[in-house]
């Protein structure tokens, strides 16, 4: 039994190990992706909600961010669809810029970190010895100490240090990405370990090939499908994490919104409880884009990874 | 098994130690301190106490004072509080255990009946919506969920109190008394859980799913076991076994108690002390919590290392 | 036909559907075993006569795979198997039909002592206590020849050889005194030396019990050794069966001609090796023909375009080849 439909398996792997089938790889890893209903669902949202805050703005008569002190706090209504806040701006408005802003440092920070994370890692797990000793010691070291403290410490630094609010989201983004890094190393370094002790990496090294064309010709387009999974979801985690650090007012701060301190204003009693249409609508905006990039990276996760599905 | 333990356990102090120096030294730099911050005091007596609490001292010797005293169990005192660090710690973190417990409890209970239901239904619809439900799980902001509960359930419904561990004012006693926490825990307690469900049930679905191709799966079956049997008394067995790992895991989380969850629902436990004394810059506090959750975090990767060759019998022998 | 039979298969079709089309991995096979008699299924991997066993059990479908049973009747003593309900099937399963595997290796549940896995049918079917069962237990790893069935009992699976977890697997498959033991490959993961005890130990079983054996094979030297009758399956059909001296000494269908002759005889240093020539088609590009012609020296014009069927051909045999039909029509 197992021989049938092992059979079939194995002649959709196989390929991906000789570069001139690689294409046919890419194409049967769309293939499948467009059979898969839920990921598919998740890119739409995702697509949705990037085109709604980058283009969006551009539709709106709202984006002068001028104080209206006859338009404050205004209940959702026909012209202003969510409503307006205590500066009378249209809360609308504001969600689709606060997104521009969280969608950018989520993004951002998920690249520095991968980056970061698949640099070292790939180092520490190619070159082993003292990078690795190093590398992996640093990497558990940050790991045992809490991320939500330690980003508490680096968020207290900004804001003692008095960088400009315009800077804040730069520095938010490397916050992100000091403290997600050596989960990603560690992962990396596993996968590299791994390829390091299979038959092609092997091949190439009896072929007598130098050591950089083996990392980049032979190693790295092997790592790439681990990392694109890894990247779509840290991208959801990146943007939790914002979230969470200007929710707590040490992120990025007003008067630069993001989804984050736009929930801020529940931490005011009034508007928590008789003006939701001020924070439950950032809420919501994370959570819709977060789910829609976790199931997409699911999918794709299904797509790209030759192992079993998890 | 002995060396094992031994090169685990020096390796783990080490690491501690670098981390207690690293964080020390982040809050060292972390400008303004609780006296710096007290507009009620004169510029003398803040020279003078810091004179005493040794804050003029230089890093290092600042931090080999605090080892020393911390190795004898002594974390320092809280400044805010003038308690000792260890004392309000005490006082605390059971609140931070009730809640954190009874949430991990539920969190494992219906993440194992979700995962079983699941795999032994893949691709079902049953199935596809508890995928859904799973990554919602996750990708939920803990703040924000949080908060919009409290608003639906407690402001507008009113079935359950907004946040605290006591109604205001209450000397119930008794049973009154542990109605009235019961109450008063299960908004945080169902936000921990929802917030926890998640991954868990992802996890242990994927790895039933893992399991049931077993061989011995079939060989179960063709000894004409009940399904339920050769479910729970074969499959979960083995799909449960490297879940002993993340018992560890829990470690930091059963006793460190949530920093958002408690701050948002206002719970008496150590993490909400950490988010207070942070505002105030009560340095001896945030460190000592700080350490604490690194040492926990520690000793629960190290004890989910030990678990997971104390419960499988094929790395037991070895 | 002297007795009943204890199992008759007819026309048993069992499917997969893959993403590139239905695999047919066992495409209208009938088979009967009768009382005592020990019938082999012989064939390459993936001829489909696992699948066959799997199906006879009602375990296709289950372990994550995606077969499905298109059609046929297994009839067991006065029952269709294929009709019964869960409850029902799973009362025979482990109590009058038995089955070994492959792999004893994996068989076994690595997280449950061996002697709790012995406990299992005993308490499900017969209905013993869990003491009794345990006495029962380790009675039945004495009986397949194992010392210090106590210790064996609380021992794990991954302390145990392969040869001796079979054994084990055995003593599972027996304890309940099945009527039919299905036993797929059960030599094929073991030593040479450890083979000819297994098989030793179930006709010796057999023997005792008047039970039946289903046995699945690649090796021809088991199927002489053990089979009173012997069923050659072909990409998911039957080509041939017969009685097995007769089948071994006068083979009809060019495909048992060649596994007979591909099979090295003691005492005969032959030059070469004969194989077969060519491969088994690819299940899913199948199309109405003799679908071993490609690979047969006698191959026709007849062959390619239509499917022989299963005819009586002397005695007790049955073959599906053209060849004979042929020698049918040239007769007359």
């Amino acid at each position: 039994m197992s021989t049938i439909t092992g059979g079939v398996a194995e002649s959709e792997v196989a390929p991906a190990k000789r570069p001139l089938a690689r294409s046919s790889l890419w194409r049967l890893a769309a293939r499948k992706l467009l059979k898969n209903k839920l990921a598919l669902a998740g890119l739409f949202v995702v697509v949705f909600m990037f085109a709604l805050c980058f283009i969006g703005p551009l539709f709106s008569p709202y984006t002068d961010n001028k104080i209206h002190m006859a338009l404050m706090n205004k209940a959702p209504n026909l012209k202003h669809w969510l409503g307006t806040d205590a500066l009378g701006r249209d809360v609308l408005t504001r969600v689709m810029q606060a997104g521009r802003i969280s969608l950018t440092v989520g993004l951002a920070s998920m690249v520095l970190s991968v980056f970061l994370g698949s640099l070292l890692g790939a180092i520490a797990g190619y070159y082993r010895g003292i990078a690795d000793q190093v590398i992996m010691r640093i990497a558990d070291l940050l790991m045992t100490i809490p991320s939500l403290p330690l980003l508490f410490i680096l968020g207290a630094l900004l804001s003692e240090w008095k960088v400009p609010t315009d800077y804040r989201m730069y520095i938010v983004m490397l916050m992100l990405s000091f403290v997600s890094w050596p989960g990603l190393a560690r992962m990396v370094r596993g996968e590299v370990l791994s390829l390091r002790e299979r038959e092609f990496m092997q091949a190439a090294t009896v072929l007598g090939l130098r050591d950089r064309r083996k990392l980049f010709k032979h190693l790295l387009p092997n790592l790439v499908p681990l990392l694109i999974v890894i990247a779509s979801l840290n991208v959801g985690g990146a943007i939790l994490s914002e979230s969470v650090l200007s929710f707590f007012g040490l992120g990025v701060m007003p008067p630069t919104p993001t989804w984050g301190n736009m929930i801020d204003s529940a931490n005011n009693l009034i508007d928590f409880q008789q003006r939701p249409w001020l924070w439950i609508p950032p809420g919501f905006s994370i959570f819709a884009t977060v789910i829609a990039i976790n199931i997409f990276g699911d999918g794709l996760r299904d797509v790209l990874d030759p192992k079993p599905k998890k | 098994m002995g060396t094992f333990i031994t090169k685990r356990l020096l390796y783990t102090i080490l690491i501690l130690l670098a981390a207690s120096l690293l964080i020390f030294s982040l809050y060292a730099w972390t400008p303004g301190d609780f006296i710096t911050g007290n507009i009620k005091l004169t510029p003398e007596r803040k020279a003078e106490l810091r004179e005493i609490y040794g804050l003029n001292k230089p890093l290092l010797e600042r931090y080999g004072i605090w080892m020393k005293h911390a190795l004898h169990g002594d974390f320092g005192y809280s400044m805010a509080q003038q308690k000792p660090v260890f004392t309000l710690f005490n006082q605390y973190i059971w609140n931070s255990f009730l809640l954190a417990a009874v949430s991990t409890f539920f969190t494992w209970l219906i993440a194992v009946i979700i995962g079983v239901v699941a795999a032994y239904r893949q691709y079902s619809w049953f199935d596809t919506l508890v995928m859904v439900v799973i990554f919602a799980a996750m990708s939920l902001p803990s703040f924000f969920i949080g908060l919009f509960l409290i608003k639906i359930l407690a402001v507008d419904w009113k079935w359950l109190p907004p946040g605290g561990m006591l109604t205001t004012g209450s000397n119930a006693t008794g049973m009154a008394y542990a109605e009235e926490v019961v109450r008063h825990m299960a908004l945080p307690v169902i936000v921990m859980t929802l917030l926890g469900i998640g991954s868990l049930t992802r996890y242990i679905r994927g790895n039933m799913i893992d399991v049931m191709k077993q061989d011995y799966i079939r060989t179960a079956r063709a000894k004409g076991l009940k399904e339920r049997q050769v479910l729970f008394t074969h499959a979960l067995r083995n799909a449960l076994l490297p879940a002993i790992t993340l018992v560890g895991f829990e470690l930091p989380a059963l006793f460190g108690g949530s920093l958002i969850i408690e701050k948002i629902f206002n719970w008496p436990g150590i993490g909400q002390l950490y988010m207070q004394s942070f505002g105030l810059r009560d340095y001896p506090l945030l460190m000592g919590f700080t350490v604490l959750i690194a040492i926990l975090t520690v000793i629960g990767t190290m004890l989910s290392d030990i678990l997971y060759r104390v419960a499988d019998p094929r790395v037991r022998l070895q | 036909m002297a007795t009943a039979d204890l199992l008759e298969i007819e026309g048993l079709s069992t499917y997969f559907d893959t993403e590139e089309g239905t695999v047919r991995a066992v495409d209208g096979v009938s088979l009967r075993v009768r009382p005592g008699e020990t019938v082999c299924i012989v064939g390459e991997s993936g001829c489909g006569k696992s699948i066959t066993a799997m199906s006879i059990m009602g375990l296709v479908g289950t372990n994550g795979t995606a077969g499905r049973i298109a059609g046929g009747r297994i009839r067991y003593e006065d029952r269709d198997l294929l009709r019964l309900n869960k409850h029902e099937l799973r009362t025979i399963r482990g109590h009058e039909i038995a089955m070994i595997f492959q792999e004893p290796m994996s068989s076994l549940n690595p997280v449950l002592p061996i002697g709790e896995q012995i406990m299992e049918p005993l308490i499900e079917h017969l209905k013993l206590s869990k003491k009794a069962a345990r006495a029962r237990a380790i009675e039945l790893i004495a009986q397949v020849g194992i010392a210090r069935p106590e210790q064996i009992a609380k021992a794990y699976p991954h302390e145990l050889s392969g040869g001796m977890l079979q054994r084990i697997m055995i003593a599972i498959a027996i304890s309940c005194g099945p009527k039919l033991l299905i036993a797929d490959e059960p030599t094929t993961a073991l030593d040479v030396t450890i083979q000819a005890q297994i098989l030793d130990m179930l006709r010796q079983f057999k023997a005792e019990s008047d039970m039946s054996i289903l046995l699945i094979t690649h090796d021809l030297g088991v199927v002489a050794e053990m089979a009173d009758y012997v069923v050659v399956m072909y990409a998911g059909k039957v080509v041939e069966e017969g009685e097995v001296v007769e089948l071994f000494e006068r083979p009809k269908h060019p495909y048992t001609q060649g596994l007979l002759k591909s099979k090295p005889i003691m005492g005969q240093r032959q030059d070469e090796l004969y194989s077969i020539p060519g491969q088994v088609p690819n299940p899913l590009e199948l199309k109405p023909s003799c679908y071993f012609y490609e690979r047969c020296e006698h191959a026709m014009d007849v062959c390619r375009r239509a499917e022989p069927t299963l005819k009586g051909v002397g005695e007790q045999g049955s073959v599906a080849c053209w060849l004979y039909e042929e020698e049918a029509i040239v007769h007359g």
